[in-house]
């Protein structure tokens, strides 16, 4: 998917994505001769198919989970089906606020390994000490973590 | 002034999504992990009931028996069978450097399953929107296989069985996701129908460059008529391995794997 600007003939750069909710997911785009601005809104069966192929609109700064894709568009995994090794990311500081424990722990047990490290490995990549629901509404939407 | 409308790839620009060198990484994933695997063997019918999944375990429990390593990724992510059939405990994964151990059976087959994913006697199910699931669910099976391929430590493999489900689909999916056309094991039981359904497949199997092994005929000396293996070997050139009564002794699959042979 690219965008062309036709008045300027440039190919238009991306420049944010949003997950504004009903499962939208929105992506805008820039073009760097005049400056002009579109924005993308999948509808929720696009937004689906998108993450379906395990890409990244905007593209990605973390490492792929193993199984990135199974763990987090399963619905009827089994809480016990993983047993995560250490958690990348534990020793480094980074702490959780109350209120991300608490969102944490209302993640399904199938999934919640895989979400847990993502976001440590979100917060230690830009330095982040402490994860709260904040910084994990802004993870979600800059990694791309539609299914999750 | 018209529109100077181009074609995608005449955009050439760098692009931060990248998606195509997305698709390409997952697809070197794939390349990475297989390196250690010397073959892929698809099983495959294009019908269903005839035992692929019985075949390829008592296949695959042969193989190990023979000092062969042996895999078996079930590709039935729908009806997964594979862990029953090569008695295997149904336990956590583990997760290590980023990988998940395939479990491994008592005697050496190293496997995995949606079975061991998914909560027992409930389907295979995915979160997403209610209304037209069938334009996406294809997508997340396939992502669903390349996953199994990618992100499990087959490790060091001789033979690594994938156990499809009924129809070609799954079968296009692994094609297209490994780094060479897989080889490929034919199961039919005798009759016509099943015959027909199977030329079908292994045609579309050969069209896609895959190397067919041969066919074994399944159910044999039970109620299904025909000669289906016979019809299907004259066609297509290619050796009947076994014909497996309905109670087969341990014997029919090491004579799979000797005629196999040298192919092994």
């Amino acid at each position: 998917m690219k965008f062309l600007c036709v008045e300027c003939d440039r190919q238009m750069q991306f420049e944010e994505r949003r997950l504004p909710g009903d499962g939208t997911l929105a992506a805008a785009f820039r073009c760097p001769t005049c400056g002009r601005v579109v924005a993308l809104l999948t509808n929720p069966m696009e937004t689906q198919l998108v993450a379906s192929l395990g890409v990244k609109i905007g593209g990605t700064t973390l490492p792929p989970q193993p199984m990135e894709m199974v763990r987090g568009m399963v619905a009827t995994g089994k809480p016990n089906a993983f047993q995560d090794e250490g958690e990348r990311g534990a020793g480094s500081g980074t702490t959780w606020s109350v209120e991300a424990q608490e969102r944490l722990a209302r993640v399904p047990n199938f999934v919640r390994g895989m979400v847990k490290r993502i976001y440590l490995d979100y917060a230690k990549d830009r330095g982040i000490a402490e994860i709260t629901p904040a910084v994990m509404d802004t993870a979600r939407t800059e990694l791309g973590l539609e299914g999750m | 002034m018209p529109l100077n409308i181009r074609t995608y790839h005449e955009l050439t620009e760098a692009d931060r999504s990248g998606l195509v060198d997305q698709i390409v990484a997952q697809r070197r994933r794939v390349a990475d992990r297989l390196a250690t695997v010397r073959r892929v063997v698809a099983v495959l019918s294009g019908k269903g009931g005839v035992g692929k999944s019985f075949v390829t375990a008592g296949l695959a429990r042969a193989l190990a028996r023979s000092g062969r390593a042996a895999g078996v990724l079930d590709a039935d992510f729908n009806g997964p069978t594979a862990p029953q059939l090569l008695h295997l405990p149904v336990t956590s994964c583990t997760l290590h450097d980023g990988v998940i151990e395939p479990l491994v059976s008592a005697e050496g087959v190293r496997c995995f399953s949606m079975a061991f994913l998914v909560e027992d006697g409930r389907p295979l199910a995915f979160r997403g929107p209610d209304t037209e699931a069938f334009v996406w669910r294809g997508a997340l099976e396939a992502a669903a296989l390349r996953e199994f391929l990618a992100d499990v430590a087959w490790g060091a493999l001789d033979e690594l069985l994938v156990d499809l489900p009924p129809g070609v689909q799954r079968f296009q999916e692994l094609t297209e996701l490994l780094p060479a056309p897989p080889a490929v094991l034919a199961v039919t039981i005798p009759t016509p129908e099943s015959r027909d359904a199977v030329r079908r497949a292994l045609r579309g199997a050969i069209d896609r460059k895959a190397t067919p092994l041969g066919v074994v005929e399944n159910m044999v000396g039970g109620p299904f008529a025909g000669s289906a293996a016979d019809e299907l070997a004259a066609e297509f050139g290619i050796p009947v391995l076994a014909r497996v009564p309905f109670h087969p002794g341990e014997d029919v699959w090491e004579n799979i794997v000797s005629k196999l042979g040298s192919s092994l």
